[in-house]
């Protein structure tokens, strides 16, 4: 390490004090510049959330008119049954994104309780039986990655680049190369079974259960709102008396069970177990929650807005691909929307930042250059 | 590098320097947990089947892990600044089927042009995200989940299901991954020299070094008045050349190059340099150790082929080796933290 070089322009004393002041300055501003926020209905009607969901919403009525066959019970059937993994997997994901980690390891976890699914079926095991093994071993991996994080303190991305290769890996040493398909066919159409003719898949009634869970436990319980706070400042989370650890170990058991559920529905949606089943689904859960909201740096984001982020990227992508256009083309859909989704609120919020201080900056024309620190300490707040 | 003896706050690297000699650094090395797996890997392997260090052995073994080791050095460059490229994958993808257009479509194109186009390729889409991570302050975990959807895509609709393969490339290129130098494939000795020249620029060069300074902590590197963003841009772009650089290799090294070339080979990337003991969190680790990490994966392959382990152990393996590099470098951090503690106390 070349200590030397970073001595070498260290400011001297009468400049370093200039530039304290100038700090002091700035944070003056920023104070002053803080936007008030939106209260009541307002907030409610114009927060991200709502956007997110005028979008589907506007979307939805485009595809419904603008496209012959979208509209159509068996559309709405073949759209749901596709984003019901995705949809599974982004509930506790935004969970858990909001207290500022990340789970990579969710599509290992289903592809390794589909692998086990499939080798304990064909060893004769009772379908009851082997489904509750597999939601255990769900829970099991959830809490290996929650001991990882939460108990050994050791960060969540390296952790789950570990274990997604490590689960993956097991899915392998358990099923190998094979491939079992021989479900109770009854389950299997069931699994695939509409509500009535609405089209609505029947495996939508325990997703919505899911995602009932999911939400009353973020927006409505003290836990919930902990998550929040742990998110914005773990050591201020720690000081309110939220037991850090421990939640994060919960969400963690939360991923594996869902994704292990998520597992179980994949392989007898399409009868098939095998290793390489969601591979990649990952990525796609993750993309869904930014887009639905929830912000990568955690402490924001809500069940609602995700919610309508995955059905939003679910409708595009379904609708596109009745409009002929090739499956492997459409993820760049998936990508500009997730980089569109992040990037356009720090542009607008640059340009409102950009604005506020050149109308402060006109408001305050004469203050002198030097003892700036006290004209705009004392002056700012009387404006107000 | 020494310190100067007039640095006013660096009473804390008094003590550490009058106690610790040559073994100590070298005990204190991040490359060498990795370095000593590998070693064991290679020794055990050998014992049980001495077939696996022949030529033969050794050049299958440099040439698997060619590609991913160049691709670990540009990613070490960007985790050391505590950011994360995901699209590494999808750069290479497209530069490899670039490198086959090229290739099939301009007849007599010298190979030297390709190498220079892909690199170039590679640049401006590394380019791409550094401009998008640092103008609109976005983690690059998200920006570069996007990129790689994005150039993914365009890889798909610009291929679609055309694949070129190795008979429309010229035979010298093909061959730059078959002949060898005292028994080093060739793509491997562009790879090492690539490896050398980032490893002195990171250590030796002052815009090198001030990448561990951003990403040891960003708001102090900005206050000392490094230039954060134009850094940061920096290091995604020459991730970029160096994938693009990758991808124009693994046209040469493969057989075919389509638009799913390169798919998925973004964790691995992040998984060598993690095991190469490069911090996820940023501000530590080399490109060397990136490398080896990246050999070291490639390595256990062959090692299980060898001693006949069920092939299907491989991933589960790699997995706990991540998982415990992450550990390993955990105990380090928090032993030298203490270290520090005792050392300021003492100072006080």
């Amino acid at each position: 390490m070349s200590n030397h070089t970073k001595q070498s322009p260290a400011p001297a004393g009468p400049d370093r004090i200039t530039a304290l002041d100038t700090r002091l300055i700035s944070t003056d501003k920023t104070l002053a510049s803080v936007p008030k926020g939106r209260t009541g209905a307002a907030r409610v009607f114009l927060g991200r959330d709502a956007i997110m969901i005028y979008a589907l919403i506007v979307f939805v009525l485009y595809a419904s008119i603008a496209i012959p066959r979208f509209a159509t019970p068996v559309t709405v059937g073949f759209l749901l049954l596709d984003v019901i993994p995705v949809l599974l997997i982004a509930m506790p994901m935004t969970l858990v994104i909001i207290t500022g980690e990340i789970d990579l390891s969710v599509a290992s976890v289903a592809g390794l309780t589909s692998a086990l699914m499939g080798v304990l079926w064909a060893a004769g095991i009772p379908i009851e039986v082997v489904l509750v093994v597999c939601v255990l071993a769900g829970v099991l991996a959830g809490a290996f990655n929650g001991f990882l994080i939460a108990v050994v303190g050791l960060p969540s991305l390296a952790v789950t680049i570990g274990t997604l290769a490590l689960y993956r890996g097991l899915a392998l040493v358990v099923i190998g190369d094979n491939a079992i398909a021989n479900f109770p066919p009854e389950l299997t159409a069931f699994f695939t079974s509409k509500l009535g003719g609405t089209g609505i898949p029947t495996m939508m009634i325990p997703v919505a259960v899911v995602a009932l869970f999911f939400g009353v436990l973020l927006h409505l319980t003290p836990f919930g709102r902990g998550l929040y706070a742990l998110g914005f400042s773990t050591e201020a989370a720690t000081f309110v008396g939220i037991r850090v650890a421990r939640a994060k170990f919960w969400l963690y058991v939360g991923t594996g069970t869902v994704s292990a559920l998520a597992g179980i529905f994949w392989t007898l949606r399409y009868s098939s177990a095998r290793s390489d089943n969601a591979t990649g689904l990952e990525l796609t859960v993750i993309a869904a929650v930014l887009l639905g909201g929830v912000s990568i740096f955690g402490g924001k984001g809500s069940i609602p807005g995700v919610i309508a982020g995955v059905l939003l990227i679910g409708t595009i992508n379904f609708s596109l691909r009745l409009e002929r256009i090739s499956d492997v083309v459409l993820i760049i859909v998936t990508g500009t929307l997730l980089i569109a989704s992040v990037v356009t609120p720090n542009v607008y919020a640059a340009i409102k930042a950009w604005r506020q201080s050149r109308r402060l900056h006109n408001t305050l024309p004469q203050v002198p250059a030097s003892g700036a620190t006290n004209a705009t300490a004392s002056g700012v707040p009387e404006r107000k | 590098m020494t310190i100067a003896p007039t640095v006013p706050h660096g009473k804390s690297e008094r003590t550490d320097g009058a106690r610790s000699g040559r073994l100590g650094a070298l005990l204190r090395l991040r490359e060498l947990p990795v370095t000593l797996a590998l070693i064991a890997l290679v020794v055990i392997t050998t014992i049980a089947n001495p077939l696996f260090l022949s030529p033969q052995g050794v050049k299958d073994l440099l040439l698997n892990a060619t590609i991913v080791m160049i691709l670990a050095v540009g990613q070490a460059l960007v985790i050391i600044t505590r950011n994360v490229d995901l699209s590494v994958g999808s750069i290479l993808g497209l530069v490899a089927f670039g490198t086959g257009t090229l290739f099939a479509n301009v007849p007599g194109i010298p190979i030297v042009v390709v190498f220079v186009a892909g690199m170039l390729l590679g640049a401006i889409l590394g380019a791409i995200n550094g401009i998008l991570v640092t103008v609109a302050k976005v983690p690059a975990l998200v920006i570069t989940l996007g990129t790689l959807y994005i150039y993914r895509g365009i890889n798909n609709s610009w291929a679609g299901g055309t694949q070129y393969f190795a008979g429309d490339r010229p035979e010298a290129f093909g061959s730059l991954s078959v002949d060898t130098v005292f028994g080093f494939p060739l793509i491997t000795l562009i790879a090492v020299v690539v490896i050398a020249i980032v490893a002195i620029y990171l250590n030796g060069v002052r815009a090198g070094r001030d990448l561990y300074a951003i990403g040891s902590d960003p708001d102090a590197a900005l206050l000392f008045g490094i230039p954060v963003s134009r850094r940061v841009l920096l290091a995604f772009l020459f991730n970029g050349v160096l994938a693009g650089l990758a991808g124009v290799l693994y046209a040469s090294r493969f057989n075919s190059v389509g638009a799913t070339t390169g798919t998925g080979l973004e964790l691995a990337v992040v998984a060598a340099a993690v095991v190469g003991g490069v911090a996820i969190s940023g501000g530590s680790g080399s490109v060397v150790g990136a490398a080896i990490g990246a050999l070291l994966l490639t390595t256990i392959t062959s090692a299980l082929t060898a001693v006949r382990v069920d092939k299907f152990w491989q991933q589960a393996i790699v997995g706990m080796l991540i998982l415990s590099a992450v550990i390993i470098d955990r105990i380090a951090s928090v032993r030298t933290a203490r270290k520090l503690r005792i050392s300021e106390a003492r100072d006080v």
